[in-house]
């Protein structure tokens, strides 16, 4: 198949007139994946953090899925962008020779400082005390790789304990600016791109940072609600009535920003208005209205917003927090959808659309997207069986 | 005359992180306010390259676009492009219709009828070799740079092919050679400009509708014809600081 195929078919479809270089779109599917898993990361982790320093008891038996949800993310989270580089095996300059003045090369610092020295050692020290048990309990290789995984610091007296706790908690009030950090920054690598009337905005890092919270959360609720029913225990209803609220006010805020930030559009109506506009009525009226705030933010508030007035049996709770969780993932994910593929449907010339269709044949975009959404979960199954946070010593905390 | 480009070290970032804080102070200080237009080179004897375009000039032959696709080895494809040329066509009910088939190589047609004409005119547009460059601003690695000269340029063997700059550029100059996975742009003909010869496009231009030179020198044809002619930018309000002026340039033209 000719691989321009899908170029042609944009090029007879064209709406108006688009600037010849525009009717590729340079950042497909992939990069709709890139902010995505970041902002499940952050949120995730903002959620752990939450729990941990505002010392919510009723998120408790969230909090290790959390963060090892946070970690299997975070782990992929940088490879949706070095799958779409034209030159992938070249990436790493990013980190050895990065444009200061480049908003994704600084990315990659604020990725490592996030991954290395907040998620990990947060989780090494809320597990460390625990690895040390298992490591005396397990005979053989396991006894081994537990051991390695504590890096030989054996001590389990009641002081080391309090010293874990002590530092866990620092890194975890550290943690969350970094959480912010990592997602704002994201959205500051399409906030700041003045040629870009849809992107360009300083709401852009808040909106990111929102809709984060929300898609991690949502997400960790899922997992947690699956994981609790695979292992054929019973959900504490109060954990997921809890995580609910978080999620109807942060959702609440989320949708708040956004709307701010599309009323403003609307009320200054500068030069891009007319052709965003639209854009929006048009080409992307599926996936905002309909999937974005119909889908991920008008249902969910509608379901838990009635469900805080009247509550439901557990039962159709637990089923509708299900629902509602996924509701919002898939919303964020058009989120993320419409402003990466969005910001690329109309030309700068302000004079016409070109078009995209996922290509799910020849194109390598898609399967690569699906397969670097689905690596995390076989990532957290792992982490889940090697740290079970079941297993943990009640920690004094 | 090789490259003098900047490339970034280990050691410089290092050294750059300490001063980038100072320096954005700094510059933000420094800078008092321009004029839209870059017609002069901030520091240095040099030369300092810009270009004009003499719209009414030009018959829309789109030799220049067919000339650097021959040129620089430009795919020949209708999405990848150095150097195309736009009509503008505006009716007498303020509709403006643009279209750019094949970036004009493949001829224009005019489907409105004459009577229904309020203006009409061909807009050859390439990069604008601006002079504060959002595509330079925002590469990860630094492969896209601009020469001394004011050129805005491509280190193809160092660029990872991210496509920032191409999001980035406001006037759709830039595009991801499909071939080599990197970032592709017109290079105003460096390697022509290099052996004292002028750039394919300037060559192919039938009608002198394209002017190129150095800004420093008071007494270039393109200096004279900036101070001559009412000339403009595209998009001054972005404030890329442009070295590509149109003579006398509509407002529609974006
Ligand atoms: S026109 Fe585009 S590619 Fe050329 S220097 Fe300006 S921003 Fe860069
Ligand atoms: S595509 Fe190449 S030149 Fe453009 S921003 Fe990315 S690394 Fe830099």
């Amino acid at each position: 198949m000719n691989k321009y195929e899908s170029l042609y078919e944009a090029l007879a479809n064209l709406d108006g007139y688009i600037y010849p270089n525009e009717i590729a779109l340079n950042w497909d599917l992939l990069i709709v994946m890139y902010p995505y898993i970041t902002g499940l990361v952050a949120g995730a982790f903002i959620l752990a953090s939450l729990n941990r320093v505002f010392a919510i008891k009723a998120l408790r038996p969230t909090y290790e899925i959390s963060l090892l949800t946070a970690l299997s993310f975070m782990l992929v989270a940088t490879m949706p962008l070095i799958t779409h580089l034209g030159q992938p095996w070249r990436f790493y300059e990013m980190l050895v020779t990065p444009h200061l003045t480049s908003a994704m090369a600084i990315f990659g610092f604020v990725y490592l400082w996030y991954l290395m020295v907040v998620l990990l050692l947060e989780i090494w020290f809320d597990y460390r005390y625990d690895m040390v048990i298992w490591s005396k309990q397990k005979k053989g290789f396991m006894s081994f790789v537990y051991k390695v995984l504590t890096l030989w610091v054996l001590d389990t007296s009641p002081q080391s304990r309090r010293t874990d706790e002590k530092i866990g908690y620092f890194i975890t009030v550290v943690g969350i600016p970094s959480a912010f950090l990592l997602h704002g920054y994201v959205g500051f690598i399409f906030g700041s791109i003045k040629a870009n009337p849809w992107w360009s905005t300083v709401m852009m890092p808040v909106i990111f940072l929102f809709s984060a919270m929300v898609s991690g959360i949502a997400l960790v609720m899922f997992i947690y609600m699956v994981v609790t029913y695979l292992r054929k225990q019973k959900i504490d209803m109060n954990t997921v009535d809890t995580i609910s609220k978080y999620l109807f006010y942060i959702l609440i805020i989320d949708f708040s920003l956004e709307s701010l930030d599309q009323i403003h559009r609307i009320y200054e109506a500068d030069e891009s208005f007319d052709i965003l506009k639209i854009l929006v009525h048009g080409k992307l009226f599926f996936t905002f209205f309909i999937m974005q705030i119909g889908v991920g933010v008008i249902i969910p508030l509608l379901t838990m917003g009635t469900m805080m007035i009247k509550k439901p049996r557990e039962k159709i709770r637990k089923i509708l927090y299900l629902i509602i969780s996924i509701c919002v993932l898939v919303g964020i994910f058009y989120m993320r959808w419409n402003v990466v593929i969005g910001g690329q449907l109309f030309s700068k010339s302000f004079y016409g659309f070109t078009s995209y269709k996922v290509d799910m044949i020849s194109g390598s975009g898609f399967w690569l997207s699906l397969l670097w959404f689905i690596i995390p979960f076989f990532i957290l199954a792992f982490l889940l069986w090697l740290l079970p946070p079941w297993k943990k010593k009640e920690s004094i905390h | 005359m090789a490259i003098k480009k900047e490339n970034f070290s280990r050691r410089d970032f290092i050294k750059n992180s300490s001063m980038f804080a100072g320096g954005v102070v700094l510059v933000s200080l420094l800078n008092p306010l321009k004029v839209v237009y870059a017609t002069k080179k901030p520091k240095g004897k040099g030369k300092w390259y810009g270009i004009a375009i003499d719209i009414e000039k030009c018959i829309g032959c789109a030799n220049c676009a067919r000339s650097c696709k021959a040129e620089n080895g430009v795919p020949n494809e209708p999405f990848f492009f150095r150097n195309w040329v736009e009509q503008y066509t505006i009716t007498n009910d303020d509709e403006v219709k643009v279209s750019s088939p094949n970036g004009g190589i493949d001829g224009f047609t005019q489907p409105v009828s004459d009577d229904e004409i309020y203006k009409t005119f061909f807009v050859p547009k390439m990069c604008n070799h601006c002079a504060i460059s959002p595509c330079t601003q925002v590469c990860p690695v630094g492969a896209s740079f601009e020469s001394p000269e004011g050129i805005a340029l491509v280190d193809k063997s160092y660029c990872i092919g991210c496509g920032y700059c191409v999001q980035a550029c406001p006037y759709g100059c830039r595009y991801i050679d499909p071939a080599q996975g990197v970032a592709d742009k017109c290079t105003l003909c460096y390697h022509r400009l290099e052996k004292d010869l002028d750039p394919a496009c300037m060559m192919a231009c039938p009608t002198g509708a394209r002017i190129y030179g150095d800004l420093n020198d008071k007494t270039s044809e393109l200096y004279l014809f900036i101070k001559e002619n009412n000339c403009a930018v595209l998009k001054p309000q972005l404030n890329t600081k442009s070295k590509l002026y149109y003579k006398d340039l509509s407002q529609e033209v974006h």
